[in-house]
């Protein structure tokens, strides 16, 4: 765990980046830093190592004041991923992921082959290995940024904006595989962003900072989606955040209706219905038809794509943008293995939300008020 | 003129014994050599320092601004007439000329290894103490290969610049390819004169092509764009363009220049 007790920064120029913050980051969990840029999250993360100094207050990392430790060796236990990669030009790929292995005098084929299945783990080809950082786009940089820092396995990670320089869908992928990542390995991170949508998605728990480096709020996402402390959060926070808080709310029991489909191929003529499913031999669902307007066998340019597909296992927003984005206005619910199971009307899926409670209510134990 | 320095350097005679081409070119090389390497001792962990702690920086910067402007012969005869009473034997000849050739080969060195380390991006460096480097380790292993290219660049203009001015060596008494200069002279004897200005001239880019040979493979491919795939575009271009800007990187160009002219 690590915690902060009312830790203030100071810069020799007089601006407080810092004020009185603590907080505390559970181990094994995502703990988010967001907030406005220049807000101090960036200070705040190193304080952590020590890159920066705090003026008052102090840092502990399982109980221990990182004050009182050698600078060096409280690094070498963390990760730090930089807000711009900062990979070192000199070095190939590989030899950048192997650098802390190589300083704390792990073995060098040891560390090569752990090196290579870092790569791969975070998204990178093995081919990459030999490059150097020039010959790279932004996001594989930034991946290759997030190998090196993982390399040493520290149990701790510090990131600073490591998915900031690439486009909204590789940003998607970065972060699902780094939260793939994080279900394997559970390290205690410490994620910094300035993007609300990443912070509710990536953290287990969120600290929304102010300008002036004051603590908002702390809280578990989907608390803070549906209470807000204060103006200032709440516009943060932004809107849509009473639909997006169906993110973090299980599915319950839809009434599901049964759906009559055809397969791939089959004519859909003759079928009294405004649309029709089809599905693949394994009953997955490919796209709707209108059987008044398709002629002859169904092919696949023909399906109309605009419907989303919702797991019935998943959580209700997907239920919900299914109905809504459903040609037929049924959404299409399927298991987990991809196979059909049922479609639901949106007002079906409105009458689940409005009879489910609003769990995080009902639950004591997730973090409330800001702890300051 | 011409066949003149055509049969002057074709005149086998002319070539060997203790006074030809071969051993002038050797004692040309042993001042150059050993002026180089007193310097190099001298500038390159001063520049290293200086671009490590960010402490000093007007040094360097007043230094090659002022180097630029000490004219090396009045120099070497301040230093002959210093030291000659102080010395004995040959070293009295040889020492004020090699204390020139340091004090003219100090400034490039040193504003090539400052501005190399001083170039390194700062991500980098802030990535390396980050992950628990030393202040040594992080110049050993990232701020000193960074800095290669400029440091190089930096030698190559100091070995220029000492190769053509050892020729003054001869001036205070000395061998070198420049007794041929001043030996012509006494006796007007000009294609021996210009023979050695030209050997001068060649010997001076030979070095400076085997410098570039060696630079070639003591500086990583990631700094140059020579690795295999598509060619650098953040790390050298934008490295390059940044220092373009800073008063020592004119210096450094400005210093070859300043060799050309002296020996043409
Ligand atoms: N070395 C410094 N000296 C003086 N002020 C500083 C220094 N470093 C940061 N600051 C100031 O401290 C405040 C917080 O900076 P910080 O880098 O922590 O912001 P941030 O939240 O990470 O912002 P961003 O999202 O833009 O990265 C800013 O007002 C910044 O100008
Ligand atoms: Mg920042």
């Amino acid at each position: 765990m690590i915690a902060f007790d009312g830790v203030t920064k100071k810069f020799p120029d007089g601006t407080v980046a810092v004020d009185s913050l603590s907080l505390e980051a559970p181990s094994g969990k995502i703990t988010v830093l967001v907030g406005p840029s220049g807000c101090g999250k960036t200070t705040s993360l190193r304080m952590i190592n020590r890159m920066i100094r705090p003026t008052s207050g102090t840092i502990t990392l399982d109980g221990k004041d990182t004050g009182r430790m050698k600078e060096s060796e409280l690094r070498r236990g963390i990760g730090y991923v930089i807000q711009h990669a900062g990979l070192f030009p000199h070095r190939t790929v590989l030899d950048n992921v192997s650098t802390v292995p190589r300083l704390l005098g792990m073995d060098k084929t040891e560390t090569r082959k752990r090196s290579m299945e870092l790569l791969e783990r975070v998204g990178l080809d093995p081919a990459f290995a030999k490059r150097y950082p020039a010959q790279l786009s932004g996001g594989q940089q930034q991946r290759v940024g997030v190998a090196r820092a993982l390399a040493a396995d520290p149990p701790v990670m510090l990131m600073d904006e490591p998915f900031s320089a690439v486009d909204p869908v590789v940003r998607e992928q970065l972060q699902d595989q780094f939260l793939r990542l994080q279900g394997d390995l559970g390290k205690t991170i410490i994620f910094v962003t300035h993007d609300i949508d990443e912070a509710i998605k990536l953290g287990d728990q969120v600290t929304v900072l102010k300008v002036g480096g004051h603590l908002a709020q702390m809280a578990a996402p989907a608390y803070l989606l549906a209470h807000p402390v204060d103006d200032f959060v709440a516009d943060f926070v932004g809107r849509d955040r009473g639909y997006r808080a169906l993110s973090f709310q299980a599915t319950p029991r839809l009434p599901l209706a049964a759906e009559r489909t055809i397969a791939m191929g089959e004519s859909a003529e003759g079928v009294d219905a405004d649309w029709v499913l089809v599905v693949d031999d394994q009953n997955h669902p490919l796209g709707w038809v209108e059987p008044l307007r398709a002629r002859g066998a169904i092919r696949t340019e023909m399906l109309h794509r605009g419907g989303t597909v919702a797991r019935a296992s998943g959580p209700l927003r997907g239920a919900l943008d299914s109905a809504l984005s459903s040609p037929s206005r049924r959404g299409v619910i399927v298991d987990d293995s991809g196979s059909l199971v049922g479609t639901v009307k949106a007002h079906e899926v409105l009458t689940a939300i409005e009879q489910a409670d609003r769990p995080e209510l009902a639950d004591p134990r997730k973090p409330g008020a800001p702890a300051a | 003129m011409i066949s003149g320095l055509i049969d002057w350097l074709t005149d086998s005679a002319n070539w060997s014994g203790s006074d030809g081409v071969v051993a002038r070119t050797v004692e040309h090389l042993w001042y150059s050599g050993i002026s180089l390497f007193v310097a190099c001792l001298i500038a390159i962990p001063l520049g290293l320092a200086i671009g490590h702690t960010g402490r000093g920086r007007f040094f360097v910067v007043n230094l090659a601004g002022a180097a630029r402007a000490i004219p090396s012969l009045g120099l070497l005869y301040v230093m002959v007439l210093w030291l000659f009473p102080k010395l004995v034997g040959d070293s009295a000849f040889l020492v004020p000329s090699l204390i020139v050739l340091i004090v003219l080969a100090i400034p490039p060195l040193m504003a090539g290894a400052y501005a190399g380390v001083e170039g390194v991006d700062p991500a980098a460096r802030d990535a390396a103490k980050g992950m628990g480097m030393t202040g040594g380790q992080v110049l050993a292993k990232v701020e000193v290969p960074n800095a290669l290219p400029l440091i190089f660049s930096g030698f190559r203009s100091a070995t220029l610049q000492v190769i053509a001015t050892a020729t003054l060596a001869a001036v205070a008494g000395t061998g070198g390819l420049g007794r041929f200069l001043i030996d012509g002279q006494k006796v007007r004897d000009y294609p021996q004169m210009a023979s050695g200005a030209l050997l001068v001239a060649v010997l001076a880019l030979v070095v400076d092509l085997l410098l570039a040979v060696v630079q070639r493979y003591a500086v990583s491919p990631g700094l140059t764009g020579r690795g295999s795939g598509r060619p650098a575009e953040g790390g050298g271009v934008r490295r390059s363009s940044r220092r373009s800007n800073t008063p020592l990187d004119v210096e450094i160009v400005s210093s070859q220049r300043t060799v050309d002219s002296q020996h043409t």
